[in-house]
């Protein structure tokens, strides 16, 4: 029954994008369950053991730099603004040094370019990742084709468990009904809203990789986010990680966080 | 035997329907967070438990400390607690029903709340918490129950229940020890991620559901014929004495763990509760409290002629139970969240809404209470001299 649900979803979304379905695939499940689940995966859909992503900081400079790649993700993926910032719902946002490795911030006479910058935070897709571990109904899950952490919307009982233990504040709630007050600035009929009362949190784009496309926020980022197959020592993170130093936050968790910041990028390094 | 809840003095009814009226207040809050989501309440993305959560953790405590009389009765042959053993499984019926509510009511799809069990989840804490709750539940209410109608009937219980009994043991630790687990198991936050949770918990539930246990057998004796007796009284004030210096004396190890290690990120939670971080002070005055209330009521407890004279120890009995709310419920919960994730403050206070919902959670569960209590109180004072 669960797996159904979700390859069906999986699928929707695929068909949906490919036209074989329609935005009603999403919104009216029963309605369209049959044909949706009939049609099979995308051949161009990329595939990888592990997806993880590189951010390179050094390659975001202003502020639209940041902002692109948010609202990209956030466009896409209809993620409400709210008025209220405690009802926050952010799937990917920026935030300083100081906050993003709060336990290398005692460090005050380090590199002070690197003390300034900001860093774009998202979910990491943690290879073992606390939020599965305590969500009791499996809303939370890692897929076990490419480690990419999912959310079913349908299933979460809002119990905010994996808020409490996701140890990178990842994911939000909705404490207040996303589709009401015209909290969707202009919503993407191929992406499901969501309702009151669920958790949710940026899902790897899965819904473009499926179809071969790359996350948006990477495809945004003019290469200053780069997506790949972190088990695939060919692969262009697999490069960037054995060339370029970089940092992962909280690796002492064990969560094992599968993004990588690259720092520095300065004349020095 | 049920149909002694129904008659009663005036001061009875007016109880009732006092109780009936703050569970109206309570479901009318109720819908419209139904309606409109858990916006209503003061939680956020930082702060994603809080005064729901914080009531379940310290009734938990209340549930399993029923526990310290079935052990000294059966185990130990106390028959000291032969009268009083009643009003502690039905303490924990209470007490557990109100938890049950207080995580229904903090879900944000209670519709969905079966998928616990249609989806089990091994590897989540919270299935286990479902599942020895249910399990704690139904035994004190079997176990209560049939010993109660064998009284009413002047027989001993039947031979099956002493199993029942016997498993409740080990059952009640268990309802807490997981309920610890919830916390204890979670990387990145500082104040919850400590081994010793789980007999913090226990210590504190010890020295709060004893005392809470110890009132209301002082409220009985005053409001009806039934006399839970002076010694049943005293060994349990001593057992709240105890647990609460263990309860103390945890706590204390946390503070030196966090402080003498130096680790920033351990400390600041406690510098939050007990001092206030980057000017966020909300909690800090109920925390003092706390710690005072604690020290003044041990001071009362230790010391044997305070702790026989009945009006101190009731005030000490109140200490405790006020530090234990404070500190196993605001305390603990919000002390996890804050500072977030980011070494950031997000300040949590419930709302209006919020606290009339949490009023009619205890409203429920104390007229789950006083029906119980009135039928047990009413076999007792027709037969109070019952022991077996
Ligand atoms: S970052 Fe948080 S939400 Fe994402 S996988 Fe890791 S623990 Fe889960
Ligand atoms: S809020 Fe939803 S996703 Fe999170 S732990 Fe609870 S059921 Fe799982
Ligand atoms: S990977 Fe996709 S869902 Fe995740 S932050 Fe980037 S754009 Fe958003």
């Amino acid at each position: 029954m669960s797996i159904n649900r979700r390859q069906f979803l999986k699928l929707a979304s695929v068909s949906t994008i490919l036209g074989v379905g329609s935005a009603a695939a999403i919104t009216s499940i029963s309605r369209s369950g049959l044909e949706a689940s009939q049609s099979s995966p995308d051949p161009k859909g990329l595939k990888a053991k592990r997806w993880g992503f590189v951010v390179d900081v050094s390659k975001l400079k202003t502020e639209e730099d940041y902002q692109k790649c948010i609202d990209a993700c956030h466009n896409i993926h209809n993620v409400p603004t709210l008025k209220n910032p405690k009802h926050e719902i952010k799937w990917i946002w920026k935030d300083d040094y100081e906050h993003t490795f709060p336990n290398m911030a005692e460090d005050k006479i380090m590199n002070k370019e690197l003390q300034e910058k900001n860093f774009l935070l998202f979910c990491n897709h943690c290879a073992n990742p606390a939020c599965v571990r305590v969500c009791p109904t499996q809303a939370t899950f890692k897929r076990k084709s490419d480690g990419i952490v999912m959310q079913d919307m349908h299933r979460c009982i809002g119990c905010r468990f994996c808020m409490a233990a996701c140890p990178f504040g990842a994911r939000s709630f909705n404490y207040v009904d996303p589709r009401k007050d015209n909290a969707i600035k202009v919503e993407n009929k191929e992406f499901p809203t969501r309702m009151i009362g669920v958790v949710e949190k940026c899902t790897a784009c899965y819904e473009r990789l499926a179809v071969g496309k790359q996350p948006a926020c990477a495809e945004a980022s003019d290469g200053a986010i780069v997506f790949g197959d972190l088990e695939d020592p060919k692969s262009e993170v697999r490069r960037l990680i054995a060339e370029k130093y970089t940092i992962r936050r909280k690796p002492e968790l064990g969560t094992q966080p599968g993004i990588y910041y690259v720092i520095g990028g300065g004349e020095h390094v | 035997m049920f149909e002694r809840a129904l008659s009663g003095s005036n001061r009875y009814w007016a109880w009732i329907f006092f109780l009936l009226a703050v569970i109206g207040v309570g479901f009318l809050a109720y819908m419209k967070q139904l309606n409109e989501g858990l916006g209503i309440t003061g939680l956020s993305r930082d702060v994603s438990w809080g005064f729901y959560i914080a009531q379940f953790t310290f009734l938990v405590g209340v549930a399993a400390s029923a526990v310290m009389l079935v052990i000294p009765y059966y185990l130990h042959n106390f028959k000291k607690f032969g009268k009083i053993v009643i009003l502690g499984e039905f303490l924990a019926v209470s007490a557990v029903t109100m938890c049950m509510l207080f995580i229904l009511v903090d879900m944000g799809q209670p519709m969905r709340v079966l998928n616990v069990v249609l989806h089990p989840t091994l590897n989540s804490v919270m299935f286990w918490d479902a599942l020895v709750l249910n399990g704690y539940l139904f035994l004190n209410i079997i176990i209560g129950w049939t010993t109660l109608a064998a009284d009413q009937k002047q027989v001993a219980p039947p031979q099956w229940v002493k199993p029942l009994i016997y498993l409740s043991i080990p059952w009640a630790v268990s309802i807490h020890t997981v309920t610890a687990f919830l916390y204890a198991g979670l990387p990145g936050r500082h104040l919850w991620l400590t081994a010793i949770m789980a007999a913090r918990f226990l210590a504190s539930a010890f020295a709060g559901g004893p005392a809470i246990l110890v009132l209301l057998a002082l409220l009985v004796r005053k409001f009806s014929k039934f006399d839970p007796g002076q010694e049943a009284i005293q060994a349990l004030a001593k057992i709240v004495t105890y647990a609460m210096c263990a309860n103390v004396f945890f706590f204390l190890l946390e503070v030196f763990t966090a402080f003498y290690s130096g680790i920033p990120g351990h400390a600041h939670p406690l510098v939050y509760l007990f001092a206030g971080l980057d000017g966020h002070t909300k909690l800090v005055p109920w925390m003092w409290t706390a710690a005072v209330l604690a020290f003044a009521s041990i001071a009362l407890l230790v010391n044997p002629s305070t702790r026989q004279n009945e009006g101190t120890l009731k005030l000490a009995l109140v200490g405790v139970i006020i530090a234990a709310w404070i500190d196993k419920g605001m305390g603990l919960v919000i002390g996890g969240f804050v500072p977030n994730p980011f070494e950031r403050v997000t300040e949590y206070a419930p709302t209006m809404p919020e606290l009339a919902i949490t009023f009619g959670v205890y409203a429920v569960g104390l007229l789950v209470l006083t029906l119980l209590y009135k039928v047990a109180i009413g076999v007792r004072e027709e037969n109070g001299a019952v022991e077996h």
